[in-house]
């Protein structure tokens, strides 16, 4: 066994244990932790079976196996950083439509005549927030 | 409510300046129309001021941006039932007395959307050089679009029909929103129309397009445009 390959194996486990760990203790919801636990079991996979990282390397022509694990390690990167854009775009739209509604919401309060916490006290200070 | 409910959109950020002369020739000009102003999350006196002039005053917890402010803007009008929104700066470079003009067409029928465009007629209206390349540009690519010629793609004195308040209440773009809404607006469907207006210098505050962000700005706004045309809506 290649020095190289304990490394590959103790660092795909360690970040299983670490994803199992942080969905255990709440850190990590389950569906954001899918794409951490997929790039730790293939990269598990293919760093205990040797023979399978260099027959693959192999058929698309990579000469040396282990770089092919760093690929499979930068396009699992990529995979999650775009899955981060995309969970990030969706959040900013519906953060907008729930300030949006707090704002609506706010004003309905005040033409009811139901004064919300703080508000006249900030506003003579010209804080955004009231 | 009245037969034509029309509601004033007035979206203001850090206006302490202008926000009184505005509110004030607004009121003089279309005595008849209610007036909202969304407080951006302004830190200056805008939010008093405006409420100190008997006016409706939205304000958002934290900035927004412009379009999320529009949208509130038209969210408000829905909620109101009004039938016609016209938005208007409250920088003080939209003309009050032009308001009438803007609307007529919407009442009478003939466009869901009015813009009033600096370029129409005699206006004398000079942008610099740089930013005029690029309005031209974003008037020319919008025509192309809509297969219809507009001259002042980024003008954001409009008036809106009952249902384009409806769809900008569901769908509104975020920031640079006045080209992207055309093309939006298009691809809905509604009809789009012109009307010449002039406009004056700003009265008070800095547009919010510096010379860094219009590099940003041209790329941002092309891309949307483009990716709205390939969205599903």
């Amino acid at each position: 066994m290649y020095l190289f390959q304990a490394f590959a194996i103790i660092g795909s486990l360690l970040l299983f244990f670490i994803v199992i760990d942080f969905i255990r203790r709440g850190l990590l919801k389950e569906k954001y932790s899918v794409l951490w636990l997929a790039c730790a079991l293939v990269i598990t996979v293919l760093s205990l079976k040797k023979e399978l990282l260099d027959t693959v390397a192999g058929y698309i022509g990579i000469a040396y196996p282990p770089s092919f694990l760093f690929l499979v390690a930068f396009i699992f990167v990529l995979l999650i950083n775009l899955h981060f854009s995309v969970v990030i775009s969706i959040f900013h739209e519906k953060n907008k439509v729930l300030a949006q509604e707090i704002t609506l919401v706010k004003n309905a309060l005040k033409e009811a005549g139901i004064d919300t916490a703080g508000g006249a006290k900030k506003d003579d200070k010209g804080l955004p927030n009231g | 409510m009245n037969p034509h409910s029309i509601l004033i959109i007035i979206p203001a950020f850090n206006e302490e300046a202008s926000i009184a002369n505005v509110i004030a020739s607004v009121r003089r000009c279309v005595p008849g129309a209610d007036i909202v102003v969304i407080n951006d999350g302004s830190t200056d006196r805008t939010r008093s001021i405006a409420e100190g002039l008997g006016v409706v005053v939205l304000n958002h917890i934290y900035n927004l941006g412009i379009g999320a402010t529009m949208q509130t803007g038209y969210k408000y009008a829905v909620a109101g039932g009004y039938d016609l929104a016209v938005q208007f700066d409250g920088d003080g470079q939209h003309p009050a007395e032009q308001i009438k003009d803007i609307i007529r067409p919407v009442l009478d029928g003939k466009a869901d959307l009015v813009v009033g465009s600096r370029f129409l007629g005699e206006g004398n209206y000079r942008p610099s050089i740089a930013r005029g390349a690029g309005m031209a540009f974003f008037s020319r690519l919008v025509s192309a679009i809509l297969k219809e010629r507009l001259t002042d793609t980024t003008s954001g004195f409009r008036a809106a029909g009952r249902e384009c308040i409806n769809y900008f209440s569901s769908r509104y773009p975020d920031d640079y929103p006045e080209v992207e809404a055309l093309v939006l607006l298009h691809k809905k469907g509604f009809s789009i129309m012109e009307v010449p207006v002039t406009m004056t210098e700003r009265a008070g505050g800095r547009s919010s397009i510096t010379p860094l962000r219009s590099v940003y700005y041209m790329v941002k706004v092309l891309l949307a445009i483009l990716v709205d045309l390939i969205k599903k809506t």
